[in-house]
């Protein structure tokens, strides 16, 4: 089954330093590191210490909160440090990987049932790929999805062409699919580009939807906006394409591995292609940079995390970006004409005349942080039925009542990288939903 | 060393210290700030509210060159009347000529330049005190403050109403961003009830108008609402003139023309809202048309004190008074505009309508299109609660269809 569906509002970016359509293998480095903050919301309880040794798959640590829930190690090695921060808060878990990876056997699937599939998943760390709706956050495993939705393409700038870094992986995919498909009494949704040709259209049992139009159509919520909108009291699962050949890989071999297809990418980056490498693996054993002076964004320039030259590729990345610093002044930089920065207005900037143009953005701000003053222009790139401001400013303004019944259930951080991005007062608009979405589930749940 | 990095080290050592908020006001009108993106989207668009700001003003430069020009002209105008010379205008003639520029000048630039100093001054004093950056709003506001004053209006009172509109209007609601009414309006109306005798009437319309009445050399000073006001007819002026703005009237306001250019380029530029600007005009419209009607219908006759002003052809209402300039650069303000796509045609449309029939029916001053803005903008958080409570209600519906 499949079905249309055509975003009209939203933007695409265009950035130079779009890889080519090349795999290598990325040199493997000994230095691996986990962070729970990329798990937003988890609480880590340790269970292991320094100096432990651990195989790959073996549980580093689970979710205070959920304690259902595990993490687990993406290498075999040795503990090497735990470094932690205020209030001994663990930041970040370093491991020194053997050269030969050893696993953890993992035992296969007990049954079929759904409860067997979702312990199966949460043991062996592989529930961090499931998250939910609303929230955004790791699925809660005694919910019961009304409908699951996978992302088969990513639309933000720069990012990895899931098509490609999955078309070895079918049988995983498909693996994790039927898989999924028991967790929910809804169906499986699948949001693919109207022109791919993936081989999830061959799938029988799931609903294929075909997007057209400008990013965020890659977002979920996009999706999930027009063909189930989240309703209080609902809960939607969702997952990415390349997390499920991770799923998938595990059932089928038994062994914990997270290996990633890792687009490099950016302007900085002398040769923008893809690498196969390890969740977790320490980055600089392929990055090639043309630029001192970069940020270094593991994910995308939208939703990324910046991390350094040393830094990991972090759990759900699928691209590290490299970007130059715009760490330097500009003179009369708001008067003057700009052809070389991008702008949604015409007010003497003028990339409105080059639509095809691809820009070497650096990380400036272009300006200093103000009070929301325009309106009018985050409801051309926001494609969902929501007030933007007005549920940005409920978000700040912390009325529980007026996010719920302006749908914040319904969105993501994620879908307000455009309207942070076009804005003009430089409001940081995914921290401001996030915080608010972090204080209703702390009072509603 | 370079006055870049002269100044980033002025910058780095007034870091935390109460004056930096001042310092950085200059500071980032030369450079923009070497700051970068540490959370959310790593890059962002080249807009920030300077240059919004300053595109505002770029549309407003013609129609303050243009009142610079007219304030001269008129002087000379109502001299060569008052000797019963009737002189026709011609562009390079008799209206950009020096005597004109330097008349203008000499009344107009102080206006601008007390309108800026005080309010930035307010402006500076607040953010030092609160301890922000000094906000880019008050570089349109002062621009259009000038811009809306009679030409003879006393610099003092100006300077006291730009510190009330500023402050009352604007910084105790939190700033740039946070106020209820438009503050150059604000200023505007404190002039308009504090010193009326300088906002309106036959003499102030005009340089010099005030200083000769009762002398031999008294000349007029009356806008050419005034004249329909007192049911006097109006032959004085071409609809040409008009247009073009060689008329009497507050200092931006005459240049219909200049004010469609400026209008144009906001909307052009995506910076000024199409929509409360076409809305503002239909409203405007639409009330002009019902009290042709009204005459037309004899209801009222020209024995009214009403028949002047509501028999005026309801387009020409757009050409007289300042409804044009009101809509395409005070209505739209999108601080104190409604900030829903459909609250703006409804706050706009209500502005249009209310500033005809405030023209037409207030018996002190035949305007009424800053008082209509003003109206709207306490009511235009109202409309967008209306238009958002039919986006809850959608959502709500759709809960129920599920939990049925």
């Amino acid at each position: 089954m499949s079905m249309d569906i055509i975003v009209k509002k939203g933007l695409d970016l265009k950035l130079v330093g779009k890889p080519s359509n090349e795999i290598d293998q990325a040199k493997f480095s000994q230095d691996f590191a986990v962070y729970p903050a990329d798990f937003h919301g988890v609480f880590p309880k340790l269970v292991v210490k320094e100096n432990d040794s651990v195989k790959a798959g073996d549980i580093l640590f689970f979710d205070k909160n959920s304690e259902k829930v595990k993490f687990v190690s993406p290498v075999s090695g040795k503990i090497k440090e735990i470094v932690r921060g205020e209030r001994r808060r663990v930041l970040e878990i370093k491991i020194h990987a053997d050269k030969e990876i050893t696993y953890k056997k993992i035992k296969k699937l007990k049954s079929e049932n759904s409860s067997d599939i979702i312990d199966y998943l949460l043991e062996n760390g592989l529930w961090t790929y499931i998250k939910q709706r609303p929230y955004d956050v790791i699925a809660d495993p005694e919910s019961s999805p009304k409908e699951i939705f996978i992302s088969g393409f990513d639309s933000s700038p720069l990012s990895a062409d899931y098509d490609f870094i999955t078309k070895d992986q079918k049988e995983n995919i498909i693996e994790a699919i039927k898989h999924l498909s028991k967790l929910t009494k809804g169906s499986v949704n699948i949001s693919l580009r109207k022109e791919s040709n993936s081989f999830l259209r061959e799938l029988n049992d799931v609903i294929i939807h075909n997007v057209s139009g400008p990013h965020p159509a890659g977002n979920l919520s996009t999706i999930i906006n027009k063909v189930s909108p989240i309703n209080k009291g609902d809960t939607v699962w969702t997952l990415n394409l390349p997390d499920l050949a991770i799923i998938g890989n595990t059932i089928l071999n038994g062994k914990f591995s997270p290996e990633r297809i890792v687009a490099l990418v950016g302007s900085s980056i002398s040769k923008p292609k893809y690498y196969k490498t390890l969740a977790g693996s320490n980055i600089s054993t392929f990055l090639n940079l043309n630029e001192k002076n970069s940020r270094i964004i593991s994910g995308n320039v939208f939703t990324g995390t910046m991390i350094n030259l040393n830094g990991h590729l972090r759990h759900y990345s699928n691209e590290i970006t490299a970007i130059p610093e715009g760490n330097d002044y500009d003179l009369f930089g708001w008067a003057k004409p700009m052809f070389e920065k991008f702008s949604v207005s015409r007010a003497l900037t003028f990339s409105w005349l080059f639509p095809n143009k691809k820009y070497d953005l650096n990380t400036n701000t272009n300006g200093e942080h103000r009070a929301f003053v325009v309106t009018g222009s985050f409801e051309e790139v926001f494609p969902l039925d929501i007030y933007p401001m007005q549920i940005l400013k409920a978000c700040m303004y912390k009325d529980l009542d007026e996010m719920e019944a302006l749908g914040m259930y319904e969105v993501s951080p994620e879908d307000f990288a455009l309207t942070e991005f076009i804005c003009v007062s430089k409001q940081p608009h995914q921290s401001i939903i996030r915080e608010g979405l972090d204080l209703m589930k702390k009072e509603i749940g | 060393m370079s006055i870049k990095s002269k100044l980033h080290e002025i910058k780095e050592s007034f870091k935390g210290k109460k004056m930096a908020p001042a310092f950085n006001a200059f500071h980032t009108f030369l450079f923009t700030p070497n700051d970068v993106t540490s959370s959310g989207t790593h890059v962002k668009v080249a807009d920030d509210l300077k240059r919004t700001m300053n595109t505002v003003i770029m549309s407003l430069v013609p129609c303050l060159i243009f009142g610079i020009f007219n304030a001269g002209y008129q002087h000379n105008l109502a001299i060569d009347a008052a000797n019963g010379i009737s002189t026709q205008v011609s562009l390079f003639g008799n209206f950009l000529t020096f005597d004109n520029l330097m008349i203008g000048s000499m009344k107009v630039l102080p206006l601008v330049i007390v309108s800026y100093v005080v309010g930035l001054t307010v402006e500076f004093i607040f953010a030092v005190i609160k301890g922000h950056e000094v906000e880019e709003g008050y570089l349109v506001t002062g621009m259009l403050v000038p811009l809306i004053v009679p030409v003879d209006l006393p610099l003092w009172m100006l300077a006291v109403s730009v510190v009330f509109g500023v402050v009352i209007g604007k910084e105790v609601f939190g700033g740039t961003g946070m106020n209820i009414l438009n503050p150059a309006l604000t200023i505007r109306a404190f002039l308009f009830f504090a010193y009326p005798t300088w906002m309106s009437g036959d003499k102030v319309w005009v340089y010099d108008a005030v200083n000769r009445a009762g002398t031999p050399e008294a000349i007029s000073g009356e806008t050419i609402l005034g004249m329909h006001a007192q049911n006097l007819t109006v032959d004085m002026y071409s609809l040409q003139d008009m247009f073009f703005g060689f008329i009497p009237g507050s200092i931006g306001e005459t240049s219909k023309l200049l004010i469609i250019f400026g209008a144009l380029f906001l909307i052009f530029s995506k910076i000024g809202s199409w929509r409360i600007i076409l809305s503002t005009l239909i409203g405007a419209l639409v009330m002009g048309l019902i009290f042709n009607g009204v005459i037309e219908a004899g209801i009222i006759t020209d024995s009214s004190k009403f028949y002047g002003l509501m028999s005026v052809p309801f387009w020409e209402h757009l050409l007289i008074g300042s409804i044009l300039f009101g809509a395409v650069f005070m209505a739209t303000d999108p601080v104190t505009a409604a900030q829903t796509n459909k609250g703006k045609w409804i706050y706009g449309f209500l502005i249009g309508f209310i500033s005809i029939m405030i023209r037409v029916f207030n018996p002190a001053y035949p305007e009424g299109v800053f008082l209509a803005i003003l109206l709207m903008n306490v009511f235009a958080p109202t409309i967008d609660h209306f238009v958002i409570q039919s986006n809850v209600k959608m959502r709500l519906n759709r809960l129920k269809i599920k939990a049925a």
